[in-house]
């Protein structure tokens, strides 16, 4: 039998659809590569995978009965970290739990396993420092405006968070390199896109955007940062290791005004 | 809102009240319903971390610096020449507010130096927080400070707006607190821990039968002691610290290596450093106590009054007891695992999944993140290459230091440095 190359949307679902034709088709598959990705190779076939809600239902389903919810979860997650060649592995894991009757998501001494594992807990990682570092500013039509540059595309992810925190005021989390953004209005939450003037930045406060405060507060909040630190512990390994410097351009307490 | 003479304020009370080491906003369950502000139902997040490397998650001030009490360990004590300062109630909520709204904290931590008396000095900490949850709608995280001496009817209003309720005990010793606070009363400390914890387990009982029971402190209560400014034993402190946890079901006991913030007599000079390795053993061996099952007794005793610089105190436990190993990783219950030198809690929920698959080899524990270079010679795996040298404890804990690299190697070298 000839190996195959499965080319899908990008999605969640279309990888799922790519499960289930791998299965239903008995392929040979070499690999699993997004739209746009595909380079001509000798001797191999590519097959292009149409997303239908119907099967990926069907592999979810599956999937659901034979996994751990923290495995189940990993999958959609290890998706979201766009890292090359991650819908293989992913593969590999999951032709290794469907061929077992047990739950084996957990075998830590499967590679595939620990691989996808480890890829989602720095999924993981990077979800819980946008919680942390996202700082909100407040704009001159009063909605809390934050930009960020995830490594991963997290946005998905913190929804909900911020959601259930900030229920009182509208708010949007802009992720700059991936051109989307998340907005709340104090009902529900929407992707939108949005044609950022250069001026707005990751962090300051230009006066045609930002409320006439908003500056104070961000200095406010430095004071409180420089007042808060014990010199004679110092310990900037720790603190860079904790903080990472890409981390940075986030903060206003971390900014020259 | 003045900014100016706000941001003067918070200089001078956000400086005052850095020495409170405790920071967590996990562990309440305060969900955001109704659509009001804030929401402490999930993990604590730090928010930024200070150049010392402590995470900064909740806004921490002291509503005042003003103080009637002359404690020689304390930064605010009466008699030492310092600006002082004092927050409006309304100014405290306003920046609380500003600053959450902003995602840059999880919450407020509000402590204060006591002026006229305990009493009059909780009740303007109630305040606070009441306006909080009850004009603002506020869901975030609540840390209140119990004040020595306040009475049972305070404490009880201030569980029912804070998350956590602390008072710090600060000198482990009685005697300690004889010497550096003689004003303050022993018993004054344990009377608000007393009636907090009686009240957590009524409104606990009651909540069982009725829904409607309000929260009360939620995140339990908390208390912190000072390392290093009286000469007390690492067992003084962690018996003490092994007592509050069981009598007052304490969430947390925090230990602060003493920074020195005074000239008295009575105290470590000026210009002596930071205990911050012994800090950092001591919330080892706290870790061990409630994550671990090790009993406080087999850590320290009357031969082992103070735990070991230079290894951790798990290593040192497992050095004076080899007849517990080998332990087979492939067999061992998790009580035994878990008293492995460098295999920790993460680890050991690792090998109990893993090992239901297949036996594991030294390859497999590697990747699983287990500290071989330290858990190899004290167990034995799916694997021919044994590691288990037949030399006696103080070679073998020679031998483990010359291997390992510690973050305190440089602090603890008896090396002249050069450069």
């Amino acid at each position: 039998m000839q190996a195959v190359i499965l080319i899908y949307d990008g999605s969640y679902e279309g990888f799922l659809c790519c499960i289930f034709t791998a299965y239903e088709q008995k392929l040979q598959v070499e690999n699993i590569l997004p739209e746009g990705l595909e380079q001509n190779q000798l001797f191999t076939d590519y097959e292009y995978i149409i997303t239908e809600p119907a099967k990926a239902k069907r592999v979810l389903k599956k999937l659901k009965a034979s996994m751990s919810p923290r495995g189940f979860r990993n999958i959609q997650w290890a998706l979201l970290s766009e890292i090359p060649g991650i819908e293989y592995t992913l593969y590999k894991m999951l032709r290794y739990v469907l061929a077992n009757s047990k739950i084996v998501d957990t075998d830590f001494s499967h590679p595939a396993v620990l691989q996808i594992a480890k890829v989602a807990k720095q999924i993981g990682r990077e979800k819980h420092r946008m919680e942390a570092f996202i700082r909100f500013r407040l704009t001159k039509d009063d909605i809390y405006f934050a930009v960020i540059e995830p490594d991963f595309n997290v946005l998905p992810l913190i929804a909900s968070h911020f959601k259930d925190r900030y229920a009182d005021q509208k708010w949007i989390i802009y992720d700059q390199k991936r051109r989307i953004g998340l907005f709340y209005d104090l009902e529900k939450t929407e992707y939108i896109s949005i044609n950022l003037p250069k001026e707005v930045g990751i962090n300051g406060a230009h006066p045609d955007f930002f409320c006439k405060q908003e500056l104070h507060f961000q200095q406010l909040w430095q004071q409180y940062f420089t007042s808060t630190n014990i010199k004679s512990r110092a310990n900037t390994k720790l603190h860079i290791q904790h903080v990472p410097k890409r981390y940075w351009k986030y903060l206003s307490e971390k900014s020259p005004f | 809102m003045n900014f100016d003479r706000i941001k003067e304020k918070l200089s001078i009370l956000a400086d005052a009240a850095k020495y409170d080491v405790s920071c967590s906003s996990s562990g309440s369950k305060r969900k955001n319903t109704g659509k009001g502000l804030g929401d402490s139902s999930g993990m604590g997040i730090c928010h930024t971390y200070t150049q010392d490397g402590r995470c900064v998650s909740l806004l921490k001030i002291l509503l005042t610096n003003h103080c009637i009490f002359d404690c020689a360990y304390c930064v605010t004590r009466k008699s030492n020449d310092i600006k002082r300062a004092a927050f409006k109630v309304q100014e405290v909520v306003d920046l609380t507010i500003s600053f959450y709204r902003r995602n840059y904290i999880e919450g407020l931590f509000l402590s204060s130096g006591i002026f006229k008396d305990a009493d009059y000095t909780m009740e303007r900490l109630i305040q606070v927080a009441k306006k909080l949850r009850e004009e603002e709608n506020f869901n975030g995280y609540i840390h209140l400070k119990s004040i020595p001496g306040a009475s049972d009817e305070l404490m009880r209003e201030a569980g029912l707006y804070a998350d956590r309720l602390s008072v710090n005990i600060e000198i482990p010793t009685k005697s300690g607190l004889k010497l550096l606070a003689p004003e303050k009363n022993h018993e004054d400390f344990m009377k608000p821990m007393e009636k907090v914890k009686n009240e957590i387990i009524q409104y606990k009982q009651e909540s069982k039968l009725i829904k409607s029971t309000p929260k009360y402190a939620p995140a339990g209560q908390s208390t912190q002691m000072i390392v290093g400014a009286t000469g007390e034993s690492d067992r003084d402190i962690m018996y003490s610290s092994a007592f509050f946890y069981k009598k007052y079901n304490m969430k947390r006991v925090y230990y602060s290596g003493y920074v020195p913030v005074s000239t008295d007599p009575r105290l470590p000079s000026i210009t002596s450093a930071v205990p911050i390795i012994r800090e950092n053993r001591l919330y080892q061996t706290d870790w061990l106590m409630r994550f671990y099952g090790f009993d406080v007794r087999e850590l320290l005793n009357e031969e082992n009054k103070h735990l070991d610089l230079d290894i951790d105190p798990k290593l040192s436990w497992a050095l004076r007891n080899r007849q517990l190993f080998p332990v087979d990783i492939n067999k061992a219950d998790k009580q035994l695992l878990l008293r492995i030198p460098g295999v920790g809690l993460k680890s050991t929920n690792k090998i109990l999944h893993a090992r239901k698959f297949k036996n594991l080899s030294w390859d497999h524990l590697k990747k699983i993140g287990v500290a071989v270079n330290r858990a190899k010679y004290f167990i034995t795996c799916n694997s021919r290459d044994m590691i288990l040298p037949d030399i006696n404890s103080d070679k073998l804990k020679n031998l483990i230091i010359g291997n390992s690299n510690s973050k305190f190697r440089q602090d603890l070298s008896p090396q002249l440095k050069l450069f």
